[in-house]
């Protein structure tokens, strides 16, 4: 078994475990905790995409030969999307917590079952 | 129970499509298409030794544009929710004090702690680290003094100044690569001389934009995190 | 190669057994905190493999920021006073 299978199958467990989490919870800070679990997940997942097993990271000091750096390197791509997703990622959970904050100031309850204004 | 069902049975088809990815990737051994590329031609072309800073700064740079924009959307969605009356009650729960080892402790750290995060983003294309990196340093710096000090207030006026100015500077530098080089060369670095490969002053503007990001993502961070902390006491 | 595989599925263990934890238990702080350690372990797992940015990030905004964050909506719903607009 490979490290990017192992990798793989932790992350997928993490998204499948908040998904679950996020369906099923009832109060509303858990169902945004739920969320944080699947980023981390698909963040775990793509940064494996892009490891190579035996080589180093793409940071060309003097441990890489310049003119052999294709050969010694992990994939640089996904590591740079997964670094602004972390960022964007607990921006968007605290705009949403701000949302659940402004829930809670109307009617006192963080329930989602109490919040049924728009259900037909 | 049907509402027990429908998220088991969609938990359960997403596991199928997920264990279908997982039995179907096979490790990588090498390096292809625009990852080769990059690994090949970022330390000729852009000078910058750590290539993720390459990617995020210049070869991607739109992309960490938008990015600094969804934040500073969020910042200001944050802001405009929560936003402080000016009317507050004293009769509300009292915060407990932080204890003394926290207060002289963060005294002591919080210099240091900015420090690291500017340090981590001037060296952004040498070393790992960056603007993103820097700036949540430099806002763990701002919650250190939130945490030992809960009547602590930042400067709104010098925050927004210091946010404003480097996301302008920003685009600016992008708009000077259209300007200098011609079309299709919207925040290239290369507007200035790419130096001496690994020293400091290099990779033309990278160093620049990095801490212009760092300084949009510390301020911003702050904001947020003394947004979402509002009146506690 | 075979401690390094073991050190990841621990690691990987670790994180799942902290995810079902952060899901199950009624408490909202240790869920929250819960959530944290996950994020921890992901920091290290992206160091190990050979993603120092990206682990970076991962320690100071997804362990420590963003607990914080979540930490003060935490109190902002609990109090009890009455805060009409």
């Amino acid at each position: 078994m490979n490290i990017t299978t192992i990798v793989h199958i932790t992350g997928f467990a993490l998204i499948l475990i908040g998904f679950w989490g996020m369906l099923t919870q009832k109060n509303m800070i858990k169902i945004i905790l739920g969320l944080a679990i699947v980023e981390t997940g698909v963040q775990l997942v793509m940064v494996a995409f892009g490891f190579i097993d035996g080589r180093t990271a793409p940071i060309l000091d003097s441990a890489v030969e310049l003119s052999k750096a294709s050969s010694l390197i992990v994939d640089p791509v996904p590591q740079a999307l997964v670094l602004t997703a972390i960022v964007i990622g607990v921006a968007v959970n605290a705009l949403m917590l701000t949302f659940v904050i402004r829930l809670y100031q109307q009617k006192k309850s963080l329930s989602i079952n109490d919040y049924k204004d728009l259900k037909w | 129970m049907i509402k027990r069902l429908i998220p088991l049975l969609l938990v359960i088809s997403l596991f199928f499509i997920l264990l279908k990815v997982a039995t179907n990737v096979a490790p990588n051994y090498d390096l292809t298409g625009v990852a080769k590329t990059y690994a090949e031609q970022g330390a000729s072309d852009l000078g910058a030794m750590n290539l993720v800073t390459a990617i995020v700064v210049t070869y991607r740079g739109l992309d960490t544009l938008g990015e600094v924009t969804v934040l500073f959307m969020a910042g200001t969605g944050i802001a405009l929710l929560l936003r402080r009356k000016k009317k507050k009650n004293d009769s509300g729960i009292k915060n407990r004090a932080a204890s003394e080892i926290l207060k002289t402790g963060s005294k002591l750290l919080v210099p240091i702690i900015t420090m690291f995060g500017a340090y981590i983003f001037i060296n952004g294309h040498l070393s790992p680290g960056g603007g993103f990196q820097g700036g949540a340093a430099i806002a763990s710096a701002v919650m250190l003094m939130f945490l030992a000090d809960s009547s602590f207030k930042i400067n709104h006026k010098v925050f927004v100044l210091i946010e404003s100015f480097s996301g302008i500077f920003y685009v600016l530098i992008g708009v000077l690569g259209l300007v200098i080089l011609g079309a299709d060369n919207f925040l290239d670095n290369r507007i200035l001389p790419l130096g001496t490969f690994g020293t400091i002053l290099s990779a033309g503007t990278i160093p620049l934009i990095y801490t212009l990001v760092g300084l949009k993502v510390g301020t911003e961070l702050a904001s947020i995190l003394d947004n979402m902390k509002g009146e506690l006491e | 190669m075979e401690l390094q595989q073991g050190i990841f599925i621990l690691m990987g263990l670790a994180m799942i057994i902290a995810a079902v934890l952060a899901m199950h238990v009624k408490d909202l702080i240790s869920s929250i905190i819960a959530v944290g350690v996950v994020s921890l372990f992901a920091s290290i797992l992206y160091l190990l493999m050979q993603a120092p940015d990206v682990a970076m990030t991962e320690a100071a905004i997804g362990a420590g920021l963003s607990t914080l964050i979540f930490l003060y909506a935490l109190h902002k719903t609990k109090d009890v006073e009455e805060e009409n607009d």
